[in-house]
């Protein structure tokens, strides 16, 4: 929109192929490798979902290209291991974080590239070592681990003699993880820097876009929690390779045998674990808060209602988020007096949701909305973070969660609240940006019919799962046909199965779409969604130091939409003053 | 519609009170990343500080992480934690470790005051404490494996040697910066937009006095619970 005298040439682009796109330094390609690496790990965890809900179904089915014809139980238990930590790690901490903040984040402040553009290299790379390695599982003697994306001690502490995949696998896995925290460190540390120190002129910490809020948030979570899950893995590491106890107890007996660790505590490592875990939901969770209030406001021509509220509630999620830990070890058998004030924590996270909450109803309230597809993403976004969230105060109540520990009431629930509320940000943001990232609009029918077959698809899947865990379905059993009292339920499963694969198959609309929209989609201009912030007063994509040797000076919130007076329903932040009110005299 | 067009004319006025003149303020942090010009050519110098002030939180987390997981070990029923006396040398690392903070300090008054070979001495002798540090440290070790005392003896030993090798690795990565910090100071730095020799040396200087602090923390940790 305009240029305030700051013309300055920061670097040159790269010219060879390898410094480009490989081994770039360029905060917009790496946020993109971020996204396809993102985007692998989605599509293997699926996959390997799609395994896992056929076999509960028909477990002494043939499978093609699996050792011995018939899965074991032990292999349905290294999918939901690799499905888990795939997931969590490589899909809900990767692309909205990683990914789409590495690419916004820096020209959302109105700055040329992070702070340290090396150490976002190593990052991205770190990442990828990480994610070979936990790949590698699957193809080591005996296959991937069988612990769960917790490893849980002593499962995970001993070697092979606790089982198929607990040797190597397991091993790959906790090299895998403890260089994703590596890099995950070096990254937060990477995003905190640069939100710090390198805002434009003029853009103060209470003008930044929400999505920057919920970047820098979840910045400081992820340095504050992978440092303790790196300490975790490295007592873990040595238990299984030095013969070390820190997490094994005396007296364990596995196949006859007395093994030799003495003295350690299994449930050391479930507080370390957690310490981490819990955060990390939030660490899923509050980039698609961020992308949601965005989309919301942009979409609904409105300023987001209750901006600090918003940033005040992120904040508070944040801090609450790092005292809740011990509610996914009620049945632990720890101090009903500890339970109890895990369990009020828990319940006190509900207040800053609240407030997000009624801020998006606030927001939606009266306005004029258009139904553009980025928008029916984080209108669902808003409604499975509420259908998933509530089921949270349920179980954060230590007599219920007795209860419903460990059944499919709990994989529902996080389910809808971590995974696919999560995805709903990421897909919101993914259609909202693709015109700046890529220069072409992606098809919005498509976009449409991907979006009702995945929002009716998640809740086909997860609504009914509750209900198989309030009748004590049991998660991560791999066959059921020997359970009497389940067997009633036979056709709920089937019907959750065939909504999975629905779902799963729908899938293809967006794949297809992505991958045809970068070669065939209309060419974007370079605000097609009359947004205001930074990203859309530069071309589509973006130039090599983002603003073309003009860097912009901020002068307004990010959320000026329909200003009386204005001659268009939105007022970019770097607009100059003098000229905003010369456009509206005229 | 003359209400409206005040509405915007009073967010004209508004910005101007923000504005002093050359651009509008940022009231939390400052305008510019402390008053370098902006855009900045390459990463601020600012920046490193901070960046470093970060990572030392993230380090801190990690520390912080082991020590509580020794704590509660140690605390759990069940538990046959027997308590490990330190190695007496770790009196000697200990003061190593303070001398070479002493060092650093002096040498970055040298290089305040424009001193190049004093700057370079001081430097360098901080660096060499430091490798006599690391020596110690194995030394120390060379102590507990002639006492029998291994990784997988008893848990107090196992943290001792994870608490030393981890803080170790930490000095270890602080040596190679001040060494090669010092042979840039010698060589000349390169002229190209990195961090420049007063930013080095004060966010090296930063990060070695605390991987001093924490070493003195650790220790005193083993003194009370060893």
């Amino acid at each position: 929109m305009s240029a305030h005298g700051h013309t300055v040439h920061v670097s040159a682009a790269p010219t060879g192929f390898i410094r480009k796109y490989v081994f770039s330094t360029d905060h917009k390609i790496i946020g993109i490798q971020y996204f396809f690496l993102a985007l692998t790990s989605v599509v293997v965890g699926m996959l390997l979902s799609v395994l896992m809900r056929f076999h509960l179904l028909w477990p002494g089915a043939h499978v093609p290209f699996l050792q011995g014809g018939v899965m074991t139980q032990a292999q349905y238990l290294s999918l939901v291991t690799m499905h888990g930590t795939m997931m969590v790690f490589f899909v809900l901490t990767t692309a909205p974080q990683a990914g789409f903040g590495n690419y916004f984040l820096p020209i959302q402040i109105g700055a040329p590239d992070m702070a340290f553009p090396h150490l976002n290299m190593l990052s991205f790379w770190v990442t990828f070592l990480a994610f070979l390695s936990l790949m590698a599982a699957f193809f080591v003697p005996d296959g991937a681990p069988i612990s769960g994306w917790t490893a849980y001690t002593p499962l995970s502490g001993i070697g092979q003699a606790t089982g198929p995949g607990e040797g190597w696998g397991q091993t790959m896995w906790i090299v895998s993880i403890s260089l994703f925290c590596l890099a995950s460190l070096l990254g937060a540390l990477n995003f905190i820097a640069t939100l710090i120190d390198m805002r434009a002129p003029g853009m103060s910490l209470m003008r930044m876009p929400l999505t920057c809020w919920g970047w820098f948030v979840t910045a400081i979570l992820t340095l504050l929690a992978f440092g303790v899950l790196l300490a975790g893995g490295i007592l873990l590491f040595l238990d299984r390779t030095a013969g070390t106890s820190f997490f094994l107890p005396a007296g364990l007996v596995l196949t006859d045998q007395l093994q030799p660790h003495s003295g350690g505590s299994p449930l050391l490592w479930q507080h370390l674990f957690w310490f981490f875990g819990h955060p990390e939901v939030y660490i899923a969770i509050l980039p698609g808060m961020g992308v949601a209030s965005h989309v919301l406001s942009t979409f609904c021509r409105k300023p987001i209602f209750g901006y600090k509220a918003m940033v005040f509630a992120m904040n508070a999620i944040g801090i609450l988020g790092f005292v809740v830990w011990g509610h996914h070890m009620f049945v632990s058998g720890m101090n009903p007096y500890s339970a109890f004030a895990f369990s009020v924590m828990t319940m006190a996270i509900g207040v800053p949701s609240a407030i997000k909450t009624f801020n998006w109803l606030g927001t939606l309230w009266g306005s004029r909305i258009h139904f553009e597809v980025p928008m029916l993403f984080a209108l669902g976004f808003v409604s499975l973070f509420v259908s998933g969230g509530l089921s949270g105060l349920f179980l954060a109540q230590p007599a219920v969660d007795n209860l419903l520990h460990a059944t499919y009431y709990v994989v529902a629930h996080f389910h809808l609240v971590m995974g696919v509320a999560s995805i709903f940000g990421m897909f919101a943001a993914t259609y909202f940006w693709f015109p700046k990232m890529f220069g072409r609009m992606m098809n919005p029918t498509l976009g449409k019919i991907h979006f009702w077959f995945t929002f009716v698809g998640a809740y086909c899947i997860f609504m009914p799962m509750h209900f198989l865990g309030l009748v004590g379905g049991i998660r991560r059993y791999a066959d059921y046909s020997a359970i009497s009292y389940l067997q009633p339920l036979r056709p709920l499963t089937m019907f959750v199965t065939f909504a999975a694969f629905v779902t799963v198959t729908a899938q293809l609309f967006f794949l297809f779409n992505l991958f045809w929209s970068l070669k065939k989609g209309a060419v974007a201009e370079k605000n097609p969604w009359h947004a205001t912030t930074l990203e859309w007063t530069i071309p589509s994509p973006p130039p090599h130091d983002n603003f073309g040797g003009q860097y912009p000076s901020v002068y307004r919130g990010p959320y000026e939409f329909s200003v009386p007076g204005a001659r268009e329903d939105f007022i970019p932040q770097d607009l100059e003053p003098s000229q905003l009110a010369a456009e509206a005299r005229s | 519609m003359p209400e409206a067009v005040s509405d915007i004319e009073e967010q004209e006025q508004a910005v101007a009170l923000l504005d002093g003149g050359g651009g509008p303020r940022d009231p939390v942090f400052g305008d510019d990343g402390g008053g370098e010009p902006w855009p900045p050519a390459g990463t601020p110098q600012s920046t490193y500080t901070v960046g470093m002030l970060v990572a030392l939180g993230a380090i801190a987390m990690f520390f912080m992480a082991l020590v509580s997981a020794s704590v509660v070990h140690r605390g759990m029923p069940g538990s046959d934690w027997v308590p490990l006396h330190p190695p007496s040398i770790l009196w000697v690392t200990s003061a190593l470790a303070v001398a070479s903070s002493l060092t650093l300090v002096r040498a970055r008054r040298m290089f305040k005051a424009g001193a190049q070979d004093s700057f370079s001495r001081w430097w360098t002798a901080t660096a060499v404490l430091g490798i006599c540090f690391l020596s110690g440290q194995v030394l120390a070790w060379r102590q507990l494996v002639s006492a029998g005392l291994y990784l997988v003896s008893n848990p107090s030993v196992g943290f001792f040697y994870v608490f030393t090798a981890a803080h170790g690795l930490h000095l270890l990565g602080g040596v190679i910066a001040l060494l090669w910090i010092g042979w840039r100071q010698s060589h000349g730095w390169r002229k190209s937009r990195g961090i420049s020799p007063a930013t080095a040396t004060a966010v090296a200087a930063l990060y070695w006095h605390f991987v001093t602090g924490l070493w003195l923390f650790l220790f005193s940790f083993f003194l009370i619970g060893g």
